[in-house]
């Protein structure tokens, strides 16, 4: 069985899609010879040309910008944006265009865009490199947003992004760039917008996306002992919202948790829970319980232990959950 | 206050009271110079109709273009068919000069759609687009497209004064340098942004940025159709030749408010709109054609006779105009809704 990294594998989709989709076009800050500031592009211009892989200046609205007007000339941008915490200046040009193009347009313009963001925490950055942006658009309404845990389901999910008819915000957990997984590459499996189960339980259900996915998994592993079988279930896309896969986990095991980088206020595990409630309310034997980032901006690297979800702190939080 | 005066650096090639300035041969035939001033003549007439209709309830706000005909219909007159424009929100004469459906344009200040209700691929005409400046890096990722592919045609974005002061034209000109991409960058100046002269706006004159960028830039007579049209047609085939952008300032002035919500007396006065209403692009170039001997008078009030047809015609299809299908707002936000989104729509329906 092959053994992919996460950035290898999300490279492989890349270029796999380049290959099959002469239309596809990859750009972004430092994407050409140097591959990406986390090779995520390593060899893609060698192979298929300055023309389909190139630099851009270092303008992210621009970037975002380029996307909308090369999409109306029929061409499947898929961009690259450095870091999380540098997608900011492109928001306008997502959120104005990007989301709004196809309703502006009644349907007859899409934007089958791709906008790739190395997202999220816990590899020691520096300010700006470790932000949680997700709620920003999750929040805009026409955007779809997914977010990989495991290199096999970053290639699926990006194979299916770029072929997408609308805009995709492609959140890369880059904690776990690195991480290896066995088996084959596959551009079909799970659809976006669905979620799955990644292991079985009945006593909570683990909610959780992008690098908190292994956390997860290893919650549970550290719980089984004690008696307490969790269900971990990847979310992978959190729009749209696979509300049957939550609601199905709180009937079944009537607890819920939800675990996430992002800082607490209005973050995933909000909307989660009022979903879990919505659907399920009568089936719940416990608060849904939440276990975030803290309400606070990221902070440096000595201290992202205390701030990102630590196993003991899910485990914890499974525990009040069972006991309740 | 801004200098409202000619400026000696500005292309002209007729003067404001009719008369030519030099050669006025810019490439067009006589049945193009009558077409111009055709189009001039419908995009004030209904510009004036559509202030009426605001009035009247008819439209929500409007942004009116009077005393900018020439350089819309000028600079969009320059363009072939395959090449793309990329409006701000006052465009409406550049989108009658491309052909647009105007009553589906006019869907967005009817309040019946957003700006793009009109096909905007056929029409070659992009959405209205009202974050300033966003639309400048729109044309110019057409432009790249339009490059890749080979197909010999260019991108015109529109922009106002103000609009240079944003982020996105920097970034949007600095890529099409780089890229060197086919795309006229073409800038309004029509005085005012809102409330803002161009004094407070930028330091130096728009034109001149460009050469920081890389690239020519034009200043011209914006009220001088002629003058418009023959700046624009270089700046499209040095774009088309692969010569990458032209940025193109086009001196004009915006007689009405900024919209109708707008109170422009509150900001300037009432001399300035004066001075430039002497200035008038339509009256100017029909001066020029007349004592051309290129029109007679019976043509001009055929023109005009025309155009209070049309006008009329428009109208009535504009007021007709209801509110869509309740369930577009759902259908065209996604190419196939979210479950969550139906379910919500379904829920609220049915109640």
């Amino acid at each position: 069985m092959p053994e992919f990294t996460m950035a290898a594998a999300l490279n492989a989709a890349l270029a796999d899609a380049l290959e099959e989709d002469p239309r596809t076009l990859v750009f972004g800050e430092d994407v050409g010879e140097l591959g990406g500031v986390f090779r995520v592009t390593d060899g893609l211009q060698r192979r298929f040309g300055r023309e389909r892989v190139f630099n851009t200046p270092i303008a992210e609205a621009g970037i975002a910008g380029l996307c909308v007007g090369l999409a109306l000339t029929g061409w499947r941008p898929i961009a690259e944006i450095q870091f999380d915490g540098f997608s900011y200046p492109a928001l306008d040009q997502v959120i104005s265009h990007l989301a709004k193009y196809r309703m502006r347009t009644r349907g007859r313009v899409s934007m089958p865009v791709v906008i790739r963001i190395p997202s999220f925490g816990g590899i020691r950055g520096k300010e700006h490199h470790g932000e949680s942006p997700e709620t920003y658009f999750v929040h805009t309404a026409g955007l779809k947003v997914v977010v990989p845990s495991s290199p096999l389901d970053a290639y699926t999910l990006l194979r299916k992004a770029i072929t997408d008819p609308d805009p995709v915000v492609f959140l890369e957990p880059k904690s776990r760039y690195w991480a290896k997984e066995e088996g084959e590459l596959t551009s079909d499996g799970l659809p976006i917008g669905r979620a799955r189960v990644l292991r079985n339980g009945d006593a909570c259900a683990l909610v959780a996306y992008g690098a908190m996915v292994a956390r997860c998994l290893e919650a549970a592993e550290k719980l089984a002992p004690e008696g307490v079988e969790c269900r971990v279930i990847d979310l992978r896309s959190l729009v749209p919202l696979d509300v049957e896969a939550l609601a199905d986990a709180a009937r079944e095991t009537g607890r819920v948790a939800v675990v996430h980088e992002a800082p607490q206020t209005l973050g995933m595990a909000a909307e989660i829970a009022a979903r879990v409630m919505e659907v399920a309310f009568d089936h719940l034997e416990a608060p849904v319980a939440r276990v975030t980032g803290l309400d606070v901006p990221y902070p440096p690297a000595s201290l992202e232990h205390r701030f990102l979800p630590s196993v003991e702190r899910i485990a914890a939080a499974v525990r009040r959950v069972v006991d309740y | 206050m801004r200098d409202t005066g000619p400026s000696d650096d500005m292309v002209r090639h007729v003067a404001p009271d009719g008369t030519a300035v030099g050669d006025v041969d810019v490439g067009l035939d006589e049945g193009d110079l009558r077409e111009l001033l055709r189009l001039m003549v419908r995009a004030r007439r209904l510009d004036r109709e559509c202030m009426a209709l605001q009035r009247q309830g008819e439209l929500t706000v409007y942004p009116p273009f009077e005393g900018q005909e020439a350089a819309q219909v000028g600079s969009a007159f320059a363009l072939g068919p395959s090449d793309f424009v990329f409006p701000s929100f006052r465009e409406l004469a550049a989108a009658i000069a491309r052909g647009v459906d105007v009553v589906e344009y006019l869907q967005y200040h009817r309040g019946t759609w957003h700006g793009g209700a009109y096909d905007p691929i056929a029409a070659r005409f992009a959405p209205i687009c009202v974050p300033v400046a966003t639309q400048i890096v729109h044309a110019v990722g057409w432009a790249l497209g339009a490059k890749l592919d080979g197909i010999g045609a260019c991108a015109l974005a529109y922009f106002g004064d103000g609009a240079t002061s944003e982020g996105d034209f920097h970034e949007a000109a600095n890529m099409a340098a780089v890229f060197r991409v086919p795309v006229v960058l073409f800038c309004q100046n029509n005085g005012w942004a809102i409330s803002v002269p161009l004094s407070e706006q930028t330091a130096v004159p728009i034109a001149r940025r460009a050469g920081g960028y890389g690239f020519p830039g034009v200043r011209v007579d914006g009220n001088d159709v002629l003058a418009v049209y023959a700046v624009t047609r270089a700046a499209v085939e040095r774009a088309r030749a692969g010569e990458g952008p032209t940025l193109i300032e086009a001196i004009t002035y915006r007689i009405g408010p900024h919209t109708t919500a707008d109170d422009a007396t509150r900001y300037r006065a009432p001399e300035e709109v004066e001075r430039w209403r002497r200035l008038d692009p339509i009256e100017r170039y029909r001066r020029f054609l007349l004592g051309a001997g290129i029109v007679g008078e019976e043509f001009v009030a055929a023109c005009e006779a025309e155009a209070e047809a049309w006008v009329a015609e428009v109208r009535t299809a504009v007021t007709a105009l209801g509110p869509p299908p309740e369930d577009e707002m759902v259908a065209f936000a996604f190419a196939e809704p979210p479950t969550t989104l139906t379910r919500e729509w379904r829920e609220r329906t049915d109640a």
